[in-house]
């Protein structure tokens, strides 16, 4: 069983907000689901499954008991900021078995004015990872940074190319955290934080949160209106395996052909591509690793705005991502979902807006380059692709 | 030269073996007696066979840098370290191990460098293995 074609995305929603302090997370969570269910032309109570990551409370539970409604299919998976991603796999698998008609999936946190996110309990790795002073995730990713410079000569210039493609889309987008232009040399000038990420290498810290709708075919035609239709999806967990950590890719070498070869496309085939963008390291290493370029050569690839929309070799990130836009809860996963959607109907800003795109990829990367992540493709098209 | 913090590791069941034996200035690996593969971190079964039947043993304590970073500037107990290295040293006996480069200027650490161990004592019956350059 595929699920190619099997649903579609019907709904999407993006809190406007990147700074809310009057806000709980659970307002959020409301008012993105509310978003998103109105621009597909649903209700609450049409509802009956329901995703959400591992931060929400008690997950499902909390939030089906705060919506105050009674899915019937129910996913928790928590793989950091590709989560949601993986939710809309899981969603269209759901739907082609029959489980389901209508899912919500929803993301919010509060980073910014007040981090009220998970507290995951320590695993069995943590008396070997907590105690040398690594505090947060540029210090991790920076370790897969430095290897990649090691093995292929990738240098901090190259990097820099790609924080400049992300500002010269965000500055179209007015809700955008950071609009202003930035240049290589302002990257490179910004204060070093890991060596060798600096500060613009890495994302904004924002709150606020999005909210996806997926249906069924029959649903669909219903609503009557341009839809993204899900071609393929593709997950894998990238780990330490048993020590023997490597740093030089993610873990799109598996989730990406897995995507490719249910949607039946290739590379060649992607108009538009979100890329998770937590550092400008997660982009390069991800574009090689889903087969844009060879391995090792990503570097050439960004420079001389090869990322830059809407001529560039590979279009990406027209909201800006993760590096200006917004990273809601310190995930990304749901925004570049988002995005891949409006390119699909149009809808980005008409400056960064792709000429009538028909296949688009997103993908996510939750977790950490520098220990273990959660890598998931989504391959998203037109009606008739 | 930073002078770094020695938090204690958090000792479980499954580790409470390697971390006493740093106490002694040894730093212990396991192998598995089915397939011979050398294990990280400490745990019961062998990941590869996932046999129980796994034994412990005195490893050389050398290595090679496989990445590392310089951190600006730390945060909590690390706060006032000043700028310092985080890295994964590739032992030699297989296994790349997260920890910290330590007696040398930061700006100096490269990859491949030759490394060996040292520990610091955390005051909690254990040591912190740390690397330094190796001496020759
Ligand atoms: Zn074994």
């Amino acid at each position: 069983m595929s699920i190619r074609g099997a649903a579609y995305i019907a709904g999407i929603y993006e809190h406007p907000g990147r700074d809310l302090p009057d806000k709980t997370v659970w307002d959020i969570h409301i008012d993105v689901a509310l978003g998103a269910l109105a621009d597909a032309g649903l209700a609450m109570e049409d509802v009956d499954a329901l995703f959400c990551d591992g931060t929400a409370g008690f997950g499902v539970l909390t939030l089906a008991d705060y919506f105050n409604i009674n899915p019937t299919y129910v996913d928790s998976t928590e793989t950091g900021g590709s989560s949601y991603l993986a939710h809309v796999g899981h969603a269209a698998a759901a739907i082609a078995a029959g489980k389901c008609h209508v899912a919500l999936v929803t993301l919010a946190g509060k980073p910014k004015s007040g981090w009220q996110g998970p507290s995951f309990s320590p695993g069995p790795e943590a008396a070997f990872e907590q105690v040398w002073g690594m505090m947060g995730a540029p210090h991790s990713y920076a370790l897969a940074a430095q290897r990649h410079m090691y093995e292929f000569g990738t240098t901090s210039a190259q990097l820099a190319e790609i924080k400049v493609a992300a500002s010269i889309h965000a500055q179209y987008n007015p809700n955008a955290f950071l609009q202003k232009v930035v240049t290589v040399e302002e990257v490179l000038n910004s204060p070093m934080v890991a060596d060798p990420l600096h500060r613009l290498d890495c994302c904004v810290v924002t709150d606020g949160g999005g909210a996806l709708v997926i249906v069924s075919p029959e649903i669909a035609k219903k609503l009557g209106k341009t839809n993204a239709k899900i071609l393929g999806h593709g997950e894998a967990v990238k780990h330490t395996n048993n020590g023997r950590i490597d740093l030089t890719h993610t873990g799109a070498v598996w989730s990406g052909p897995k995507a490719f070869a249910e949607a039946g496309v290739t590379v060649k085939d992607i108009n538009y591509a979100s890329i998770y963008d937590s550092f400008t390291i997660t982009v390069l290493q991800t574009i090689e690793d889903l087969g844009f370029c060879e391995k090792g050569k990503g570097g050439t690839f960004v420079a001389d705005g090869g990322l830059v929309a809407p001529f560039g070799k590979l279009p990406f990130n027209t909201d800006g991502g993760g590096l200006c836009n917004n990273h809601p809860s310190n995930r990304g996963g749901i925004t570049k979902v988002i995005e891949a959607v409006r390119q699909l109907r149009g809808e980005a800003h008409p400056a960064v807006q792709v000429p009538n795109p028909q296949i688009a990829l997103a993908h996510g990367t939750g977790g950490s380059l520098g220990s273990r992540h959660g890598s998931v493709t989504l391959i998203l098209g037109q009606e008739d692709a | 030269m930073s002078t770094l913090p020695n938090p204690a590791p958090l000792v479980t069941q499954a580790n409470a073996e390697f971390w006493a034996a740093t106490a002694d200035g040894r730093f212990q690996l396991q192998r598995c007696n089915e397939c011979d593969t050398v294990l990280w971190f400490p745990r019961r079964h062998c990941p590869s066979c996932w046999t129980e039947n796994v034994s412990t043993f005195d490893a050389s304590g050398k290595g090679v840098i496989y990445s590392f970073t310089i951190i600006r500037k730390g945060a909590m107990l690390y706060k006032d370290a000043g700028p310092f290295v985080v890295a994964y040293v590739e032992l030699a006996e297989g296994p790349r191990v997260m920890t910290n480069i330590v007696d040398c200027d930061v700006e100096t650490v490269k990859v491949g460098m030759p490394v060996e161990v040292v520990f610091h004592d955390t005051g909690q019956g254990n040591a912190l293995y740390r690397f330094r350059p190796a001496a020759n």
